[in-house]
């Protein structure tokens, strides 16, 4: 680690932001504006995708289709979750990395500032470019977020942007992953070992990994959808003597590992938070890292769960489902050691600490519904049912947004200087954690009462159930239009100021320095002190 | 195994932890135990693993909420510094490995007992189409289309005024259900003739896949007389939601009789292709052929969803050359949803139907096609 102060030393050290608008955001180079335009494009994005999901739930209010035609009712149900998972959840995590991985570890920026500019930028072309699908002749991607083929390959012309935009965005995510990796081998103080490194940087670390493994394998699969759409070729085509089934297993090598992308940097922000709040170091560190290495490991030998009704050979079908049972056990181990965390600790329940606390519940039972679909054969009943919608909801809503919610909540007095308001914030999350699980819960009823996914209208005994679920998505979408505005007040107008040490309990170096974070910080490696430190027990 | 008084009293408090005080006792809550061998198996195992998560949720969940209640900073408790305990992370990883072994053991049995499609006394060929299934009884020569009855149809376009809850088995319904023997082991040959699609019935236990270009095999013993409904499960398109599907389960001597039917009416159907038909015939028929088959996609007045559905009023071809709208029925158009409808439709229908569209919405070319041209043609 030695290495690092010398070399950092050229990095140009002026302590003023730059003046123009273009010149500090267009050109910006700093960790700390570009993971803000990160979770600023992030909120949009996450809005944006939230109506689409308001349009899906209001036709589904009640049977027969009152709002919008099937088609348009595919192409929302395929771009929510394009915009919610490449626009909201990933940008997020690697905003907050942005932010706080360099102030976490000592270092003064991130590894490669001008690609991390650069990984930033495309976003929002990707993104234009992907909504303005929406608007052409041949409409959005209708065909589910997950492309399969040859249905896909039904749409227009409008699908070659489509894939242009996903390519845009796999470059994006691949240079934040190269970049977070520099940072963290490269750039950490020197004392910081890789043992006493915060659970977000090791999550995060390993997820970069995942990223630069699995984000090729995604271009190749739509690359190859390209060319069956628009120069013949036959990948997928049975006719022509390719295999539609090819499809599903290569976007599966790399979707099952997409999870665990939008999954272990949640896994990081609620290793802080709770510590923070309970007073009382990590239970059980080592076996954090371990468990998130054996995670990000299973997630690639795991892939085909997604496809036990494909008709897979017996021998598939056995080892499919004992490997994807087994993931079960290190995220067990991870649940236990957030609850042994808390066990006789110092508690207090400020917002953050709230929604890390809501996450644990709410992923578990995401987790235990995960465990559920493993047991293929009751996957022949789940599958491609509103079971699994509840699913992957549970995982994704009330695990990965709920722990993005948890760590803005948390770090945003370190980024702004200002505390937001306790009183709103605590509305907003319990009007949030009631109102998600009246919009998901039902839905597994929906699902094992045999409604499928992915339709527009249902047949009249589902009704109350999604009347139930509907009422619950309008509340927690508007949940999400106050949290913007919380976010406003605490940016622009609240005046109680935040100190350097922001919470009580709470370790680690980014409580070292002011709050707001000076727009450059650690030009200089700070002297470690072990106390200061989440992992600083461990010798 | 558990017993049945066990799990209808943990549907009935997963139920209550939802939606304390509502009745709920009118709405599917949980998983059907089905009618078939399998399904039964299906359902004892989703109650054992749910049962687990119950039982280590409120274990995880109890010991949390203890936390949080008493481990509170305002009761002025003094946090402990512990941060390991070999003991307690060996045990915990330990004990739900021992767990899940023995769920692995069940779910093995079950997958193995859904796999064994031998010895089945008959077979049935299920093909999807956009959006509708076609099944074909393989020893007894019999072949029909199933799509979405004529009544939900009405009533699931948007703005029909039709309230959804007067319809019987609103979108749960077909024209022509699939009937088959009980007590009767019955191997299905699944696959697809366009994109994919996934054959599903709740009450017989499983889904399928129905792939173009795969042949996937499953199987079914219905133990009990009734018709069991189920719906399409994998996203095929626009009318992914509307074609569904319903099986109609008859002891073995109603099903002989219904075969026997059957067998009936497709030599009747055979006549009738060898005749010539009037013009007034043929598009009485055809427009009840162009509702069933073409109007999901061309709508009912033939104003078709450009780009994708063409309109078919006073369009270049259903106005043009007889013979390449017979060919373009007939054959289909490849990667669109265009179906080779001569595969799927009698020589009959399709004659009526391009009778109708070469004579509606404006279309003046008083063409009347006989179901000779269509034999002629697929003969090419
Ligand atoms: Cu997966
Ligand atoms: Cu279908």
């Amino acid at each position: 680690m030695s290495v690092t102060a010398t070399e950092l030393d050229h990095h140009d050290d002026h302590d003023h932001k730059p003046s123009g608008f273009l010149d500090r955001w267009l050109f910006s180079t700093n960790h700390k504006d570009i993971g803000t335009l990160y979770l600023v494009f992030s909120l949009v994005m996450f809005l944006i995708g939230g109506s689409m999901a308001m349009i899906i739930r209001a036709e589904l209010f009640q049977p027969g289709l009152q709002l919008v035609q099937p088609d348009f009712f595919n192409q929302m149900t395929t771009m929510h979750a394009l915009v919610m998972i490449f626009g909201a959840v990933m940008p997020a995590f690697v905003g907050l990395a942005n932010w706080m991985i360099p102030m976490m570890i000592g270092a003064p920026d991130m590894a490669l500032p001008r690609m991390n500019n650069w990984s930033f930028w495309l976003l929002p072309f990707a993104f234009a470019m992907l909504l303005s699908t929406l608007f052409m002749d041949s409409g959005a991607p209708a065909a589910g977020w997950t492309l399969y083929p040859p249905l896909s390959l039904q749409g227009g012309n409008s699908f070659a942007f489509v894939i242009f935009a996903i390519h845009l965005m796999g470059i994006s995510s691949i240079m934040g992953a190269i970049n977070i990796i520099a940072t963290i081998l490269n750039m950490r103080a020197p004392g910081m070992n890789l043992l006493k490194m915060p659970l977000f940087v090791w999550t995060w670390l390993i997820t970069a990994f995942l990223l630069i493994a699995v984000m090729p394998v995604l271009a190749g699969a739509v690359t190859m959808l390209l060319t069956d759409k628009f120069f013949a070729t036959s990948f997928f085509n049975a006719a022509g003597g390719g295999d539609p089934v090819m499809f599903q297993h290569i976007f599966w090598f790399f979707g099952h590992p997409e999870v665990y992308i939008m999954i272990l940097p949640a896994f990081g922000i609620v290793s802080e938070i709770i510590p923070t709040f309970a007073r009382k170091p990590l239970f059980g560190y080592v076996s954090m890292v371990y468990a998130t290495a054996s995670i990000a490991f299973l997630s690639f030998i795991v892939w085909a769960h997604h496809m036990f009704t494909v008709g897979m050979p017996l021998g598939g079908e056995l080892y499919f489902m004992y490997a994807t049972m087994l993931i079960a056990v290190p995220t067990g181990v991870k649940v236990f050691n957030w609850v042994s965390t808390m066990w006789r600790g110092a508690m207090t329940f400020e917002t953050p600490m709230l929604w890390a606390l809501a996450f644990v519940i709410l992923f578990t039972i995401g987790g235990f519904s995960g465990l559920m679909l493993a047991i293929v054969p009751a996957d022949f009943q789940y599958h491609d049912t509103y079971f699994v919608v509840a699913h992957f909801h549970y995982v994704l809503v009330t695990g990965a947004i709920f722990a993005i919610i948890a760590g803005v909540y948390y770090w945003l007095p370190k980024w702004t200087g200002n505390m937001y308001n306790e009183t709103w914030a605590k509305i907003h999350f319990w009007w949030s954690v009631i109102s998600v699980n009246v919009l998901f819960f039902p839905q597994h009823f929906l699902g094992l009462a045999g409604m499928p996914r992915r339709i527009p209208d249902y047949s009249v005994q589902f009704t109350e159930f999604n009347q139930w679920s509907s009422i619950g998505g309008f509340a927690f979408g508007l949940a999400q239009v106050f949290f913007a505005i919380i976010l406003i007040h605490a940016c622009y107008y609240s005046k109680k100021k935040a100190a350097a040490q922001s919470w009580e309990g709470a370790k680690g170096l980014e409580w070292t320095i002011p709050s707001p974070a000076p727009h450059h910080t650690f030009s200089t490696p700070p002297k470690i002190n072990k106390d200061q430190l989440a992992a600083g027990h461990l010798d | 195994m558990l017993n049945k008084a066990l799990n209808s009293r943990l549907t009935w408090l997963v139920g209550l932890l939802a939606f304390a005080g509502t009745a709920m006792a009118d709405y599917g809550l949980n998983m059907t135990e089905g009618v078939t061998p399998f399904s039964a198996e299906v359902y004892e195992l989703h109650m054992i693993i749910l049962w687990i998560c119950v039982v280590i949720g409120i274990g995880v969940f109890g010991a949390m909420f203890y936390s949080m209640y008493a481990h509170r900073k305002s009761r002025g408790v003094e946090p402990a510094q512990f941060s390991h305990s070999t003991l307690a992370e060996v045990l915990w990883t330990v004990v739900p490995i021992a767990i899940l072994v023995v769920m692995a053991i069940p779910a093995t049995r079950v997958l193995i007992f859904m796999e064994q499609t031998t010895d089945a006394e008959m077979t049935v060929k299920i093909t999807g189409y956009q959006w509708k299934w076609k099944y074909e009884y393989m020893e007894d020569g019999v072949e029909f289309i199933s799509s979405l009855h004529p009544d939900s149809n009405a009533a699931r376009q948007v703005g029909s005024d039709i309230d959804p809850a007067t319809v019987e088995n609103y979108l749960l319904d077909v024209d022509k259900p699939l009937v088959l023997p009980t007590n009767t082991k019955v191997r299905f040959l699944i696959t697809s003739d366009d994109v994919i699609h996934a054959w599903w019935v709740p009450a017989l236990g499983w889904k399928r896949d129905a792939i173009p270009g795969f042949i996937n095999e499953a199987w079914t013993e219905i133990n009990e007389p009734g018709t069991y409904r189920g719906q399409c499960a994998e996203l095929c398109g626009k009318d992914h939601g509307f074609m569904p599907i319903v099986v109609v389960a008859k002891s073995p001597e109603e099903y002989a009789a219904w075969v026997a039917e059957q067998q009936g009416d497709a030599v009747a159907e055979t006549e009738a292709a060898q005749r010539e038909w009037s013009f007034d015939e043929l598009m009485d028929r055809g427009s009840d052929v162009y509702a069933a088959q073409c109007a999901a996609c061309h709508k009912p007045d033939g104003t078709g969803l450009p780009p994708a559905f063409p309109s078919l009023a006073s369009s270049a071809v259903a106005t043009g050359p007889v013979d390449a709208h017979i060919d373009l029925v007939v054959n289909g158009r490849p990667g669109t949803a265009m179906q080779a409808f001569g595969n799927l439709l009698s020589d009959v229908d399709v004659a009526a139907a391009l009778t109708y569209t070469r004579n509606a919405f404006g279309n003046e070319t008083g063409d009347a096609v006989q179901p000779k041209q269509i034999a002629d043609a697929k003969r090419g």
